[in-house]
């Protein structure tokens, strides 16, 4: 038997570039094999063009909501009736909640479809990593209710595009807008804001939200501590108002729309330029700079080359995949060749400790599946830590082993790795399938254990959790 | 009537969902003593929690946002407790709470995730330190017999150390057989990463044994206070909430997260029964929020917020508060509630103090890079069998 533990060039492009091997054949040349998935990437796989739609889901809702309002009995004196408490309207709230998460389930398991069946798993791997770096967090019944949705909409079409395209369609989605509170930001010296003073309105209650315009420097584009100041993220807050989501009277309720009434007037000073348009253009001019500053390049690069070569990034290898983002202006598919040709991240020691989603797709996938059928990706997740599109907060899921290697996690795994295999031990010998889906990456020590396994079922979940799988 | 630059402290009167991940981590040590920390992620609303009711300034800044102090539980002349917060009220009615305000670590900036950073890890700077402040307190107590515990999926960054640390979560997933068990032990054996979290695993499994598998608050403060008194169990806990983030709709997010946080608290103190008395209990976040409410209900990151002190030995009852007032020019950058107290001398002092140990050689272990700061003392009286 070879005492071979370094991993083969096949068994990085299907684990570390792909989703994880299946048990079809092995690629012929693995470079070219990844490269030619830019042409036969699937923007929008059936399973996802099938999700019901979120914005007429919420839309209808609303309205439903204005109707019970004018409907409810006003409140006996005493005893104020708060908004939103009659029957009817906690019912109608009930309801929607219970669709929305129905919705959340389905976009999931579509999801996972997609991740299954691929005929461009690395395309699609990216379509993981960019979800994330530009995540929201599925924490309140309406964005839950968009998060596929901002999936599909904002991230699938640009993969293969331009980096400032994926932004700006990202910072107009609804899902975005919502989760941080965007749609909310109202310029104070805009008409909207004085009009509700001279009424005697609340000025406070008409204001500047800067959540959004923070989170798209911090995260998005620039990166933290890159020279930005508290006075930038304020001048962009006031760029981005207006920014907002299409309300009964807009052309499209639910989706973007920008609202002039409620755009800070003015020429906004952002890192030291000037941005004198007026209106919608204000706020996409400055995130077109944001989106072709050296300091996005970079921040781009380290978060890429800390996906595939490890958790700290090989210097060269940043500067490298940054300097082809300038020099592209952020073309996405040439990143990815910088990244293919880059020989750090084809190193034959496993570099990379799977996160929950990897590692249930890839184990999906190595036990042959092309759809998840009954098993519900949403639960499961949640149980292994990693509920899909709720990171809980705008950064996203960590991408270092010390986030998942973890003692709880791994034990939830092994729990969960004996459940899965359960009903397809009697059909799949993991002697056989384990250099299959590990090609030359399995150690002497695991095909041991699972040769002696007590029963066929133990040998495939031990497969599942040794070492080699647990890492890419 | 507060004045700044006198250090204040002030007798007291006497009398949901938390979106809490359900994170815990736990170390064991061989000590009688607990610490517990609570970290409130996402920049809890130091203003609103314990609310300076007596500022001038601080109705018209927060308008309809602010805490009518009519309806907030009275501390003293100056503060007032979120009336959500009806069982910490009590345990700082029996001088088993007190407040540290306009508290702050050396983070300056408004990133949630290098506040946390530099809260969790002790540094000046967001990644300037590799470990967290909490492994360092560990590894200045004698060594336990059994390896460290935890109780979440992950580790959280203040365990995260040299010193073994391990984690746990109530499952909903069916027992490995014996055999699948022993084979991913063997296969782990030579593992330098894997076998250490998976010894710990089976640490934790076993001291969770007949512990619910329940997620919500009151459980989750149960089984913290399960693990921290099994008798060779660990000593030192510590629990991830989320949730605090309030740009917008923060009336009522923020009572359901105090609501949920106070369930919490009360849970663990009844689960510890008589070892309440030997520990103690810091709940602090990683910045505040604006003084005045922004345009869409909430707030905006802030710096100086609040940390809570609670357990039976603390000397309670009492908001510690060189108050710098919410007047514009007293504010930080014309914002935010103005630090004046230092999160890194609290935590150096409390622990310390808690643990039975040189509070000195607390923050030179705990914040090498801070210039040591000097620990606040005098937060917590004598502890059963310490002299």
């Amino acid at each position: 038997m070879p005492l071979s533990t370094e991993l083969s060039p096949a068994a990085i492009a299907l684990n570390r570039f792909g989703l994880g091997a299946t048990p079809a054949p092995l690629p012929g040349d693995p470079r070219q094999w990844l490269t030619a998935q830019f042409d036969r990437f699937e923007t929008t796989p059936p399973a996802f063009a099938a999700l019901p739609d979120a914005r007429a889901m919420l839309t209808a809702y609303q309205e439903q909501q204005r109707e019970l309002r004018k409907q409810a009995p006003p409140p006996a004196p005493g005893s104020p009736m708060p908004p939103g408490k009659t029957p009817e309207q906690k019912l109608a709230r009930r309801d929607f909640g219970q669709d929305v998460r129905a919705l959340y389930g389905q976009a999931v398991q579509a999801r996972t479809q997609s991740a299954l069946t691929t005929p461009a798993p690395f395309v699609e791997r990216m379509v993981h990593f960019w979800s994330n770096h530009f995540c929201v967090s599925a924490d309140d019944i309406p964005v839950t209710a968009f998060a596929g949705a901002f999936e599909r909409d904002a991230i699938r079409p640009h993969v293969l595009g331009r980096f400032e395209d994926m932004v700006l369609a990202v910072e107009r989605h609804p899902a975005m807008l919502m989760y941080l509170n965007q749609n909310q930001s109202i310029g104070p010296n805009s008409p909207a804001a004085l009009r509700a003073q001279q009424r005697g309105g609340n000025p406070r209650k008409q204001g500047l939200n800067e959540n959004l315009a923070r989170e798209i420097m911090e995260l998005h584009t620039l990166g933290v501590r890159s020279g930005y100041t508290q006075a930038d993220v304020t001048e962009f807050a006031r760029a981005m108002t207006g920014w907002t989501i299409g309300g009964p009277n807009d052309d499209a309720p639910g989706d973007f729309a920008f609202h002039p009434q409620q755009h800070e007037p003015g020429t906004r000073m952002v890192l030291g330029k000037a941005y004198a348009q007026q209106g919608m253009d204000q706020a996409r001019a400055v995130m077109a700079d944001f989106a072709h500053a050296p300091a996005t390049a970079t921040h781009v690069a380290t978060k890429l080359a800390r996906h595939f070569a490890g958790d700290n990034p090989p210097p060269p290898m940043v500067t490298r995949l940054a300097n082809v983002f300038q020099t592209t202006r952020g073309d996405l598919p040439s990143l990815y060749k910088a990244l293919i040709e880059s020989p750090e991240a084809w190193q034959p020691q496993p570099l990379k400790a799977k996160t929950p989603w990897e590692w249930t797709v890839s184990a999906l996938r190595a036990l042959g599946r092309n759809e998840p059928g009954a098993l519900q990706m949403a639960a499961i997740q949640q149980q292994l830590g990693q509920p899909v599109w709720k990171p809980g907060s705008p950064a996203g899921w960590d991408d270092t082993a010390a986030s998942w290697i973890a003692p709880d996690a791994l034990m939830r795994r092994v729990e969960f790795a004996q459940r899965l295999v359960a009903p397809l031990a009697s059909q799949i010998d993991a002697r056989r399938l384990a250099p299959q889906v590990l090609p030359g990456a399995l150690t002497p020590a695991a095909q041991e254990q699972i040769a002696h396994a007590e029963t066929p079922a133990s040998a495939l979940a031990l497969m599942l959790v040794s070492p080699d799988f647990l890492r890419r | 009537m507060l004045h700044r630059r006198h250090f204040l402290s002030f007798a007291g009167i006497g009398a949901g969902t938390l979106l809490v991940a359900p994170h815990m981590a736990l170390a064991a040590v061989e000590t009688e003593r607990r610490f517990v920390f609570i970290i409130q992620r996402g920049a809890a609303d130091g203003l609103n929690i314990v609310v300076p009711y007596a500022d001038p300034a601080y109705a018209s800044l927060r308008g309809a946002l602010a805490i009518d102090p009519a309806a907030a539980i009275r501390l003293d002349g100056t503060f007032a407790l979120h009336p959500a917060l009806k069982e910490t009220a009590g345990m700082f009615a029996q001088k088993q709470a007190m407040f540290v305000h306009a508290v702050a670590s050396p983070y300056r900036d408004r990133s949630h995730f290098d506040g946390q950073n530099v809260l969790e890890t002790g540094g000046t700077q967001a990644y300037q330190v590799k470990d967290g402040w909490l492994n360092r307190l560990v590894t200045m107590l004698p060594k336990a017999r059994d390896t460290a515990i935890a109780i979440a999926p992950t580790v959280p960054a203040a365990l995260r150390g040299p010193m073994q640390v391990t984690s746990y979560a109530p499952s909903g997933l069916p027992t490995p057989s014996d055999d699948l068990m022993l084979r991913v032990g063997q296969l782990y054996a030579q593992d330098s990463q894997l076998h250490p979290a998976w010894a710990a695993a089976l640490d934790a499994r076993q001291l969770a044994d007949g512990s619910g598998a329940k997620q919500d608050p009151a459980s989750l403060g149960r089984l913290t206070a399960s693990f921290l008194t099994k008798p060779h169990g660990p000593r030192i806990a510590m629990l991830e909430t989320g949730g605090w983030d309030t740009h917008s709709g923060q009336e009522g997010r923020l009572a359901n997260q105090l609501k949920a946080l106070d369930s919490l608290l009360a849970a663990l103190r009844d689960g510890l029964g008589p070892v309440w008395n030997q520990t103690t209990v810091l709940v602090a976040t990683e910045f505040g929020r604006t003084a005045a409410a922004n345009g869409t209900g909430g707030t905006d990151h802030g710096t100086g917020s609040v940390a809570w002190v609670l357990g039976g030995a603390v000397k309670g009852g009492r908001v510690i508060a060189d108050w710098p007032g919410l007047a514009n020019n007293q504010l930080y950058e014309n914002r935010d509630l103005r630090p004046t107290a230092a999160l890194d001398a609290l935590i150096a002092g409390l622990a310390a103090e808690s643990l039975g140990l040189d509070p000195d050689r607390v923050a030179r272990r705990l914040f090498p890079l801070a210039g040591s700061p000097r620990p606040l003392t005098g937060l917590v009286g004598a502890l059963p069998g310490v002299a």
